[in-house]
C-alpha cells in the first residue's frame, strides 16, 4: 500500500510543494534514530523497534514488551516470573511510570503521585562517592507498601505562579514547585534531607544514546570553559557496579547511571523492589521492621534472562521521525535555535560507535539534541542534591529528540526533570546558569521569532 | 531503490503535506449500507454474549452460595464445574476489548477487576510457605470483608494488586497449582469452620464478596450494550468507519498481541510452568480455544448477524478467502495443543503444537490487518 502511495505521490509531483531547506540544514534530519528512525506519529510512537532490525529478532522485542508492562506481584506466588513486588515501592510495573515507554508527569491536583518519585540523601557521600542516602529512608521515597508493609509517606507538590515579562512587554508565568512528604510511615526525615523530584524520561532512544563512545562526549565537554563562551560541560563519572568501578554517567537526570542494564536493574529495585543479579539486596532500612520481615520473591526476584529481555526491549526502542521538517517556520526556528546558543547543549547529531551492543546500534548518525553532559542550570532549577560528581545546580542536557510526540503519547506537555514546565516555551525561560546567554537571546527574539523556534521544538 | 532512500522519501511524503489516502477511490463505509448491518449486528453479538456471561456467572455465584451454606466435596466440585463453564463465554468476550469500550474504557472500564493477571494471590490468601498471607487471614487489618475492601484493593494500574475476578474465585476454588501434572488441590475443608488453613468463615465470606463482584461488574457491561440504551445506544449513531475500526482493533489485537503474543509466545520463550492466565484450575487451553472462538464469530458472522467477511469479500473476495482460511488454521492449531498449557510449553510434543499455534495467529493476525487495511481501517499492531 505504501509504495503504491509513494509512486503516486512522485509521479503527481505533489512532493515538490514543500520548499527547499537551506543548505546548512542536514538533509536527513527527519531522521531522529538514523537508519533506526521509525514513521509513526500515533500514541504507539515510542513503542517501535528500531526500523533496522530483522524481523527474526522481533520475538525477543516482544517477549521484552511483555516484560516491560507485566505486573509485578508480592511474593510469593504460582506467578514465580513476576513475584517480588516491594516490600516498599514506587510502582507495580515498568510501564506504570513509562507510560507507552514515553514521559512520566507529576501528578495533577488531588492526585497520586505515579510516574514521578523522590529521590533522597543527606550531605556526603556514599562509599563510592555517591550520594549519602538517608538514614532512615534510603535513597528514594517509596509511598507505597505490599500488604502489611505501610507505604513510607505521601509525597505532595504545590505550586506558586512567578510572572514574568518578555523584553517586547509580553507576560508569562512560570510555576515554581514546592514538595513535602506527609504521613512519614518511619518518623520523621533527617533535618538535612535533600530531595530531588525526578519525572519518569522517555525510553526510547536509550540504546543509541549508549551507543555513542565515551571519546565523543569528551569532545564535547568543556570542563575548564577553554573556548570562553561560558557554556562548559562536563562528563559525570559514576559508579559501575558490574565493572566495580567508575565510568562516564549518561542516564538519569543528572547522567547518574552509567549504562542501560545499570539503569534497569536500578529502576527494577528502587521503584518497584524487584532484587536482581546486579543488585541482589532487598531495599529495606534498618529501622523498617515489616519490611524486613516481608517474604523475597527468590532470590534473585527477576532471573538474568528476564532482566536481558528487557535490556533488548529497552535498549531497541527507536525515536520516530520528525515531523514538518520543511515548514519554513520550522526550518526558521531550527536556525534561529542554532544562532540563539541553544545548540551549543542540545547538540543536534551525534555518531554511535561501532561497538554498540546490538549491530542495530552501531555507526547510526542518530539526531537526539543532547551533549549528555552536565551543565549549572541555575538557583532556579536546582535540586540542591549533588550525585557523584553533578553539582547542585547542574543538570544533564535533556536530549529533545521525541519532545513534540510527547502530548500525544503521553497527553500531556510537562517539562523538565519534575515537570514544572507547562510546555517547550516555560522550560526555555527556566533555564539560567551555563544556558543564561542563549535563554537571554530567546527572550530578545521578536515574538514571531519566539513562535518559529517553538514550531521547530514541536517538529521533535 | 535502497531502502535508505525508500525511507527517506517515505518521510518526505509523511512530512511534506501531501495529501494522499489508501482508499479505493469513490468508497465510503460511512455510505456503505451493508456496513450499518455489520456494525449492528455487531452490537447485538456483544450484548449477547455479555448476557451469556452473565447468565454463567450467576450460575457460579449461585453454587458458590449454596457450597457456603452447607460445605461439602459435592457442592466443591459443582462450584468448580461451574467456573470452568462460566469460563468460554467469558473468553469469547474478550474480542471485545482493545478499543475503550464499555469493558475497558479509560477509569470506568472493569476489566482489571474482572480478568486481572497475574493475581496477587496473597492479597487474597494462603500460600505455600506463608500461611497467614492474604485479607483471608488479616482480620485485625480487614475486619470486614465485602466488595469495597477487596475492590478498593484492585484499583489503578501501577497503585494497587489484584485481588477481585474470575483468577481470585479460581484461587479460592482450587489454590496454587504446585504440581507439574495437575491443577491445584486446595481441600474443601477450607471451607468448613475447624477444618484446614485458618480463617474458614473469612474464606467463605470472600468467595461469596468476589463471585457477587464479578456478577455486578458482568452486569454493568452487559448493560452498556444494551440495544438503544447507554452505549449500544452511540454505537449505532456514531460514524460507521469508527465502529469498524474498533471492531477489527479488537479482534487483531487479540490475535496479535495478547494470544499470540503475551499468552503464547511470552511463555513459549520463558517455559515457566504458571505464566498462563488460569494457572490454578490449568484452564489456559480452553481459554485459548474461546478467545479464538471470540475472534472467528466476529469476523465469520452467521446468517443472523453478519460478520466483517461480508464487507471484505464484496471488496476483495481472495483477501476474504484468506482470512477465513487463517482463521480456520489458527483454530486448529490452538485446538492441537495438549493440555495442560504449563506441561505443553516444557518439551515435546508440546512445544512443536505451541509454536505452530503462535505462527499460525501471527497468519491470522496479518490476513486480519489486510481485510482492515482493504477497507480502509487502520489498525493499530502495537502492545
Amino acid at each position: 500500500m505504501r509504495t503504491r502511495y509513494l509512486i503516486g505521490c512522485l509521479a503527481l509531483g505533489a512532493c515538490a510543494g514543500a520548499s527547499d531547506p537551506p543548505a546548512t540544514l542536514d538533509p536527513d534530519r527527519a531522521l531522529s534514530a538514523g537508519e533506526g528512525t521509525v514513521l509513526d506519529t500515533t500514541r504507539d510512537a515510542f513503542g517501535r523497534p528500531l526500523a533496522n532490525m530483522r524481523a527474526d529478532r522481533r520475538d525477543a522485542f516482544f517477549v521484552g514488551n511483555s516484560f516491560f508492562n507485566r505486573t509485578w506481584v508480592a511474593a510469593p506466588t504460582s506467578t514465580e516470573s513476576f513475584d517480588g513486588l516491594g516490600p516498599t515501592f514506587n510502582a507495580t510495573s515498568c510501564s506504570a511510570c513509562h507510560f507507552k515507554d514515553g514521559r512520566g508527569r507529576p501528578p495533577a491536583e488531588g492526585d497520586r503521585m505515579l510516574s514521578m518519585l523522590l529521590r533522597l540523601s543527606v550531605p556526603g557521600a556514599d562509599a563510592h562517592g555517591g550520594p549519602a542516602p538517608e538514614p532512615t529512608y534510603g535513597g528514594q521515597l517509596e509511598p507505597n507498601g505490599i500488604l502489611s508493609v505501610p507505604g513510607e509517606g505521601t509525597p505532595k507538590v504545590s505550586y506558586v505562579e512567578q510572572p514574568g515579562s518578555y523584553p517586547d512587554g509580553t507576560p508569562y508565568s512560570l510555576r515554581l514547585p514546592t514538595y513535602r512528604i506527609d504521613e512519614l510511615h518511619y518518623g520523621p526525615l533527617a533535618a538535612s534531607v535533600l530531595i530531588s523530584p525526578r519525572v519518569a524520561p522517555m525510553v526510547a532512544g536509550v540504546g543509541l544514546l549508549e551507543a555513542v563512545d565515551d571519546a565523543t562526549l569528551l569532545a564535547l565537554a568543556d570542563p575548564d570553559d577553554r573556548d570562553g563562551d561560558g557554556v562548559r560541560g562536563r562528563v559525570n563519572r559514576v559508579w559501575d557496579e558490574a565493572a566495580g568501578a567508575l565510568r562516564i554517567g549518561r542516564f538519569g537526570w543528572k547522567a547518574n547511571q552509567p549504562s542501560v542494564a545499570q539503569q534497569n536493574a536500578g529502576a527494577f529495585l528502587g521503584d518497584m523492589g524487584i532484587t536482581s543479579p546486579l543488585f541482589p539486596k532487598e531495599n529495606c532500612p534498618t529501622s523498617h521492621l515489616e519490611c524486613r520481615a516481608a517474604k523475597s520473591g527468590g532470590s534473585p526476584e527477576i532471573v538474568e534472562r528476564d532482566l536481558a529481555a528487557v535490556l533488548f526491549y529497552t535498549r531497541v526502542l527507536a525515536v520516530p521521525a520528525r515531523r514538518n521538517v520543511d515548514d519554513p517556520q520550522v526550518v526558521a526556528g531550527e536556525q534561529l535555535f542554532s544562532t540563539i546558543g541553544c545548540a551549543t547543549c542540545h547538540v543536534a547529531a551525534l555518531t554511535t560507535g561501532a561497538a554498540a551492543a546490538e549491530p542495530e546500534l552501531q555507526m547510526q548518525k542518530i539526531r537526539p539534541f543532547t551533549d549528555l553532559l552536565l551543565h549549572d542550570l541555575g538557583e532556579g532549577l536546582a535540586d540542591g542534591r549533588p550525585d557523584f560528581s553533578a553539582g547542585p545546580r547542574d543538570w544533564r542536557t535533556t536530549p529533545l529528540w521525541g519532545l513534540g510526540m510527547i502530548e500525544t503519547v503521553n497527553g500531556h506537555t510537562l517539562l523538565l526533570h519534575d515537570g514544572r514546565a507547562r510546555g517547550p516555551e516555560e522550560a526555555v525561560l527556566w533555564h539560567d546558569g551555563e544556558a543564561k546567554g542563549a535563554r537571554q537571546r530567546f527572550t530578545e527574539l521578536t515574538r514571531d521569532e519566539r513562535t518559529k523556534v517553538i514550531a521547530f521544538l514541536r517538529s521533535l | 531503490m535502497t531502502p535508505k532512500a525508500l525511507l527517506i522519501l517515505a518521510l518526505l511524503v509523511a512530512v511534506g503535506g501531501c495529501s494522499g489516502s489508501d482508499e479505493t477511490p469513490g468508497y465510503d463505509l460511512d455510505s456503505d449500507s451493508q456496513a450499518q448491518v455489520v456494525a449492528d449486528a455487531y452490537a447485538a453479538r456483544v450484548f449477547a454474549a455479555y448476557q451469556e456471561t452473565e447468565t454463567k456467572a450467576k450460575d457460579l455465584e449461585a453454587k458458590i452460595k449454596a457450597f457456603v451454606a452447607a460445605p461439602s466435596e459435592a457442592g466443591f466440585t459443582a462450584c468448580k464445574s461451574a467456573w470452568l463453564a462460566a469460563r468460554p463465554a467469558y473468553g469469547r468476550t474478550e474480542a471485545f476489548r482493545f478499543y475503550g469500550g464499555p469493558i475497558d474504557a479509560k477509569d470506568t472500564g472493569k476489566e482489571g477487576e474482572i480478568n486481572g493477571w497475574p493475581l496477587d494471590e496473597n492479597f487474597v490468601d494462603y500460600v505455600k510457605d506463608d500461611p497467614d498471607a492474604g485479607i483471608v487471614n488479616k482480620p485485625t487489618e480487614f475486619p470486614t470483608i465485602d466488595a469495597k475492601v477487596i475492590a478498593g484493593l484492585n484499583e489503578k494500574d501501577g497503585e494497587k494488586n489484584l485481588s477481585t475476578g474470575w483468577h481470585a474465585i479460581e484461587f479460592l476454588l482450587w489454590g496454587q497449582d504446585l504440581d507439574d501434572a495437575g491443577p491445584g488441590k486446595r481441600p474443601y475443608t477450607d471451607f468448613v469452620d475447624s477444618g484446614t488453613a485458618k480463617n474458614q468463615a473469612r474464606r467463605r465470606t470472600y468467595l461469596v464478596v468476589a463471585a457477587e463482584l464479578l456478577v455486578a461488574d458482568l452486569a454493568e457491561v452487559r448493560a452498556a450494550w444494551e440495544p438503544t440504551k447507554g452505549y449500544a445506544a452511540t454505537w449505532v449513531t456514531r460514524s460507521r468507519k469508527q465502529s469498524l475500526l474498533d471492531v477489527f482493533q479488537g479482534i487483531v489485537s487479540l490475535s496479535g498481541i495478547e494470544l499470540g503474543g503475551e499468552r503464547m509466545t511470552v511463555a513459549y520463550t520463558n517455559q515457566d510452568q504458571e505464566d498462563e492466565h488460569s494457572c490454578f484450575s490449568d484452564n489456559t487451553t480452553a481459554d485459548f480455544a474461546a478467545n479464538q472462538e471470540g475472534i472467528a464469530a466476529i469476523y465469520l458472522g452467521s446468517a443472523e448477524r453478519p460478520g466483517l467477511s461480508v464487507l471484505v469479500k464484496a471488496k476483495d473476495a481472495a483477501i476474504d478467502a484468506a482470512a477465513r482460511k487463517a482463521l480456520d488454521d489458527a483454530t486448529a492449531a490452538i485446538k492441537a495443543i495438549p493440555a495442560p498449557f504449563d506441561t505443553a510449553i516444557k518439551g515435546e510434543p508440546g512445544r512443536q503444537k505451541v509454536k505452530a499455534a503462535i505462527d499460525a495467529l501471527k497468519v491470522q493476525t496479518d490476513a486480519l490487518v489486510k481485510a482492515a487495511n482493504l477497507l480502509d481501517l487502520k489498525v493499530s499492531t502495537k502492545a
